[in-house]
């Protein structure tokens, strides 16, 4: 136990040292990265896109970087994965999921001349970047479209789990649908899992069942949105585009685009100009893209449009204040005319006009 | 379609692919064989229907595909327990994670593939009963084919000769060995027969649940079809019970959380299984009976030489 807690203080005098001389930015010739995904590659949602970001790297830099990934990490039993990759030589290790934030800074504390990248959350040290996409910038103009082209006045949302990164998008949604449609109605469900192709259909099927006609989802399988094709309503792919799986009922999608921070991480690593940051991009950085409007009457698309400019342009935050809560009391305002970050990424309360309650 | 008729349409669909792998599961451990790869056999079952489904644009050849990838991975387990006399918990997880892997191989050239729906059957007449037709006698195959499966799994076990040589074989494999009784062949027809049940569960949750297939997509539905036999302790009926039970906790909960009942999304994703639980339970008091596992469950079979 006394050997373990000098190692611990030694690594920790090495990592402030170390960053303190800059003596970890070497620029390198040959660099290897490793990535943790949480799912499988082939979920066609959240780690497809994650891996499309290391076919970018590998295309960007050839014969320079090498990658590897490992998938379907159980979130308990990633510190064992994520070791692994620190001890076979990878120089920069993406961990993507939120799950994954205390076992990352724990491998990256331990070794501390290895870069690490990890996706949605927000502990930080020297050698860990923390980076995240404003999906509720996408999740508000869809949110104006389902708001315009519903008739039965209720849309729907299929969440994963009730935390504040699924919350923040529920709210941007429904503010969305309001702001072109006061009285529209959302139902939501929680599947209470990221990836259950048969549980996420049955869930979307259950909120069809009850009159909604607009279905957005925040699960990663393509099951909700072909629930809603097969039924002849309409929904809004959800990491990547799944339009093969629903031609007639996809609207767009709000695809998860991570090519280009990846490409720029590798690159500042290679250079030997990697700092630990804190990234939070969204459609102005390409980090968020939507998929072609389609399947939807030309007054909307232009609407759709309209909004997307105006959010990546920086006129229009999806949260921009004044923000109403459930009890019809006023969010007090942290940010400049809109809630701050922090109010985004630790959002725990709906918008005024949902009639649900979060689970607790 | 009323919107109580569409909630029990989807409890039969949610049940289904648990009613059949649990039936086969079942049969394997009545004959003393515990096979814990339940989960890996109906994941290469969904991954080589949807292939061959695709490839030969046939559902038929597609649940054949999907039956003997299950009773292949079966066979495999086989050969561990019965030939090599290996443990059986560890196979059996090996065999789990063997599946996972191999079904994510086989089907990445089908990840994003599609296929239209199947046509469910019309039973005429009886399918215009107001909502128990529609519920029971316009479904798909996949349906009846469980419903059907239950009464002859029931029938074979409790009716006929060579169902009771395959219980006193779980029973007690050492007298049934002295009893001149196959133990071996018996055993290897029931290992293989409960991986093509678990084939077809996969089938079903490929071909007719979500018509697409994606790595793993059968989330755990295997392990809870092992838990189903445990719970209905290795009866049949109760195993349809069981698994009807748990896919209507299923639906009805998302249903709940869809009309704002304002409970805890948790806590309802957690009725499934306490449902299950204390429904089993209940009946297994009334049943009046002492229940156990079959006596040679789980022991390898090394007979005297």
């Amino acid at each position: 136990m006394f050997s373990g807690k000098v190692f611990g203080a030694l690594a920790g005098a090495t990592v402030l040292a170390l960053s303190a001389t800059g003596a970890v930015a070497q620029p390198k010739d040959k660099i290897k990265i490793g990535f943790i995904y949480v799912g499988p590659v082939g979920d066609h949602g959240w780690s497809y896109q994650h891996d499309q970001g290391r076919q970018a790297i590998e295309k960007a830099f050839p014969g320079k970087v090498t990658t590897t990934f490992v998938e379907s990490v159980p979130e308990a039993d990633s510190e064992r994965a994520i070791e692994q990759l620190a001890r076979t030589g990878h120089d920069l290790i993406f961990t993507t999921s939120f799950g994954f934030m205390e076992p990352t800074l724990k491998v990256a504390k331990k070794y501390p001349n290895i870069k690490f990248e990890h996706a949605t959350g927000f502990k930080r040290n020297p050698n860990l970047s923390t980076y995240a996409a404003k999906f509720h910038e996408g999740r508000y103009i869809i949110g104006q479209i389902a708001g315009k082209m519903t008739k039965s006045n209720t849309i729907g949302y299929v969440g994963a789990f009730p935390i504040p990164e699924v919350i923040a998008g529920i709210n941007a949604f429904y503010l969305g649908a309001q702001s072109v449609n006061p009285n529209v109605k959302i139902k939501i469900v929680f599947a209470n899992t990221w990836y259950d192709p048969a549980k996420e259909g049955d869930a979307a099927k259950a909120l069809l069942d009850q009159g909604v006609d607009m279905l957005a989802q925040h699960t990663d399988s393509p099951a909700p949105i072909q629930a809603a094709e097969a039924r002849g309503k309409f929904g809004f792919g959800q990491a990547s585009d799944m339009e093969r799986f629903a031609p007639k009922a996809q609207l767009t999608a709000i695809i998860d685009d991570w090519s280009q921070y990846y490409v720029a991480r590798a690159k500042a690593v290679l250079d030997g100009t990697w700092k630990s940051e804190d990234t939070w991009g969204g459609l102005a950085s390409n980090m968020v893209v939507m998929a072609p409007y389609k399947n939807m009457p030309d007054d909307v698309k232009k609407l759709a449009q309209e909004t997307e400019a105006a959010i990546r342009s920086g006129q229009l935050n999806p949260f921009k204040c004044p923000i109403i809560g459930q009890d019809g009391k006023e969010i007090e305002c942290k940010g400049q005319g809109a809630l701050s970050d922090q109010q985004v990424l630790g959002m725990n309360f709906y918008v005024k006009g949902i009639e649900d309650r979060i689970p607790k | 379609m009323t919107t109580f008729e569409a909630i029990l349409l989807t409890i039969v669909t949610a049940s289904t692919p648990l009613l059949i792998a649990a039936l086969g599961e079942l049969v394997t451990e009545r004959s003393g064989v515990l096979n814990l790869g339940v989960e890996g056999m109906m994941v290469m079952g969904a991954a080589c229907s949807f292939a061959a489904a695709v490839t030969f644009d046939s559902t038929l050849l597609g649940v054949a595909a999907g039956m003997l990838a299950g009773a292949l991975m079966a066979a495999l387990f086989a050969l561990l327990v019965l030939g090599f006399a290996a443990n059986q918990t560890g196979s059996g997880l090996a065999l789990t994670i063997l599946g996972l892997g191999l079904s994510g191989l086989i089907g990445a050239p089908f990840v994003g593939a599609r296929r239209d729906p199947i046509a469910p059957v019309d039973i005429p007449v009886l399918s215009d009963i107001p909502i128990v037709g529609r519920l029971f006698f316009e479904q798909d195959l996949f349906v009846y084919a469980s419903i059907v499966l239950t009464v002859l799994v029931g029938l074979y076990l409790m009716r006929t000769r060579s169902g009771l040589t395959l219980r006193s074989i779980g029973e007690n494999h050492t007298s049934a060995n002295a009893l001149g009784l196959p133990v071996w062949r018996v055993r290897f027809w029931a290992i293989l027969f409960g991986g093509a049940c678990a084939g077809l569960a996969g089938a079903y949750l490929a071909l007719v649940y979500t018509r697409f297939w994606s790595p793993g997509m059968t989330a755990g539905r295997g392990w809870i079809a092992l838990a189903l036999v445990v719970f209905a302790a290795w009866r049949p009926g109760w195993v349809l019970v069981g698994a009807y039970i748990f896919g209507a906790a299923t639906v009805l909960q998302l249903h709940a959380q869809a009309a704002q009942f304002g409970v805890p999304s948790q806590v309802l994703s957690a009725v499934p299984y306490l449902a299950t639980i204390v429904a089993l339970l209940l009946l297994s008091i009334r049943h009046g009976r002492a229940i156990g596992a079959p006596g040679s469950l789980g022991v390898p079979f090394v007979p005297d030489r």
